[in-house]
């Protein structure tokens, strides 16, 4: 047998051996396995990353940059040896550019109030794609309102693609200052081109704002190549806990600017006359930061790079594959969003049935999944639907979840009396 | 088709059939009360008309809107249910439905629930409540002259 092929395959005794590392999906759910579909939502721990979040709290927990006591010593370890390991899993060049955030909507507040208080000006134009998460718009809009800057929106196509060509043109006006994109839909799992668009951005002295909330658990990232300014995740979206997330910035527009919260930490000495900010990345960090999640956080990271996650990557290709092969079974089905580059989801209606009963019919047989608008009312609107039901899988999903979920589809649309 | 019962308790027959065909599904020229429904968690919105007369009897209901099975079954046999039924006997109604769908009574005890009961199921999905209770909740705005609610 050729070796190379026999490299090349996930095998599925192998996918079993990786769900044994995460405790909750052997859970039931109504006296049936579940099947845990809901992963663009929030991602499973496996043990790994629980016991050392445990470990820590049992062995070493303390107040970091504080103490000078052992404790807060090992607690400020852990906490700067998990940002060292972040800075590593993304392709950060220093240490000074990761700055550890409660999620990926806590670091993109920090940019539109940082960076885009200092660089945003009245008639100024900020591009949003239409297939963005509210915690990608709503921090704009508001900074819009304070300063008089307008959002203008990068259209998307009817397979739930970028409009590339909608948004070269869109970059040619003046005065735009900033392009807002994720690098992932958590609505519809398309891939945008985010390599193209930073540098195409950048070529116009335009800086880029990369949500990657929904790329980072399933593919690496390298935010370098990527060539992003800012490129935000969240922890609980790449199996680590929640509370943590991380934006990285490029050193030189993060020096550049003012602080986001104020409080301990972020001041290198205060009077009532006079406050100095601290040095990066801690000009950013103020107050007790989430010191055992950025633990569990590092531990994440070393669970993902013990893994092959080329390899995973491609075993999710496949998995969504035959998910949208399974799903065209369905009578009534509609997917919301089929570009050809997409991550292991898919978001779609059944006709004449509304996504909550399907959501709860599908609960009964034990597959979790999220229906409703994703935080994503502007796709909605755009696909003319209320709302979606969504199956977002992991490396960890079988195909026999995937039937498990067909087959709980097709009693929806036999209760509900679907034909095509 | 095996379904669990606890599907089966909640998508009834009766569930379906008014989920198919809406009674009482139009709007109405000129009520007299009129209130807008909103749940925001699922984006279902529902419209309530009522036409009351001079002795605070309801003569007519309708409802018009967009939702889940269970919101808009619920709407229809609200419909069906308080059209003929003076104002105080509906809000008396929306009291009791809103008790039996949050578990605080059993429909058994109010035999005025009888026909309501087909929603006893949602109590044990506290998701699922606000989808029951929206067309009540929005009668009652309606019958406040509340035009606008929000079950959030
Ligand atoms: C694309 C995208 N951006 C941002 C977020 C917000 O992440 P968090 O709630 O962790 O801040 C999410 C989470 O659903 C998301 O999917």
């Amino acid at each position: 047998m050729n070796d190379s092929i026999t490299k090349s395959k996930v095998t599925p005794a192998r996918i079993l051996e990786i769900r044994r590392d995460f405790p909750v999906l052997e859970r039931t759910i109504q006296d049936k396995p579940l099947a845990y579909l809901d992963n663009a939502a929030s991602t499973q721990m496996p043990r790994q990353v629980i016991e050392t979040v445990s470990a820590y709290h049992s062995f070493h927990h303390s107040n970091v940059h504080r103490g000078v006591h052992q404790l807060s010593q090992e607690a400020t370890d852990l906490y700067e040896g998990a940002r060292e390991k972040l800075r590593c899993f993304v392709g950060a060049s220093s240490l000074k550019e990761i700055i550890f955030t409660s999620g990926t909507t806590d670091a993109i507040n920090l940019i539109a109030h940082s960076w885009g208080g200092m660089n945003v000006a009245k008639d100024d134009v900020i591009l949003i794609s239409n297939m963005e998460h509210h915690a990608n718009i709503v921090p704009w809009y508001m900074l819009a309102k304070r300063t008089g800057a307008q959002i203008q929106v990068i259209p998307i196509l009817d397979d739930g693609s970028l409009d590339m060509n909608r948004f070269s043109e869109l970059i040619q006006q003046p005065n735009v200052k900033a392009v807002c994109v994720n690098h992932v839909s958590n609505a519809l799992g398309s891939v945008n081109p985010v390599e193209e668009v930073c540098r195409m951005s950048r070529e116009k002295g335009i800086r880029t704002v990369i949500d990657g909330a929904q790329a980072i658990g399933h593919f690496p990232v390298d935010v370098r190549s990527i060539g992003a300014d800012f490129y935000a995740f969240s922890g609980h979206k790449m199996h680590g806990p929640t509370g943590i997330g991380v934006l990285y910035g490029r050193q030189e527009l993060l020096e550049e600017m003012g602080p986001y919260k104020g409080g301990g930490d972020m001041i290198l000495s205060v009077s009532f006359d006079n406050i100095s900010w601290n040095e990066l990345p801690y000009k950013f960090e103020a107050g007790t930061p989430p010191i055992s999640q950025a633990v569990g956080l590092g531990a994440a990271v070393d669970y993902l790079n013990g893994l092959d996650r080329q390899l995973l990557s491609s075993y999710e290709d496949e998995l969504l594959a035959y998910t949208t092969r399974r799903l065209m079974e369905i009578p009534g089905m509609q997917l919301v969003g089929t570009a050809a580059k997409k991550v292991s989801l898919n978001s779609f209606v059944i006709k004449g049935v509304h996504p909550h009963d399907i959501g709860t019919i599908l609960d009964g047989e034990g597959v979790a999944v999220r229906t409703g608008q994703h935080c994503a009312e502007p796709v909605m609107d755009r696909f003319c639907i209320p709302a979606t039901t969504r199956a977002s899988m992991a490396f960890y999903n079988t195909f026999e979840e995937i039937d498990q979920l067909t087959d709980a589809l097709l009693k929806v649309t036999e209760l509900f009396d679907v034909t095509d | 088709m095996l379904l669990t019962n606890r599907s089966k308790n909640l998508y009834q027959e009766v569930i379906l059939d008014h989920n198919k065909s809406p009674r009482n599904y139009r709007a109405i020229e000129f009520p007299t009360h009129f209130a807008k429904g909103h749940n925001p968690l699922c984006g279902d919105k529902l419209d309530v008309y009522l036409i009351v007369d001079g002795e605070d009897v309801v003569q007519d209901v309708s409802f018009v809107g967009d939702g889940c099975a269970i919101s808009k079954a619920s709407a229809s046999i609200m419909t069906t249910i308080v059209k003929g039924k003076s104002v105080d006997e509906a809000k008396e109604l929306f009291t009791g439905f809103h008790e039996m769908a949050t578990g605080k009574i059993e429909p058994s005890e109010d035999p005025k629930l009888r026909r309501l009961q087909v929603f006893a199921g949602v109590k044990d999905l506290p998701a699922r409540v606000k989808c029951a209770t929206l067309a009540w909740h929005t009668l009652d705005a309606a019958l406040r002259n509340k035009q606008e609610i929000s079950t959030e």
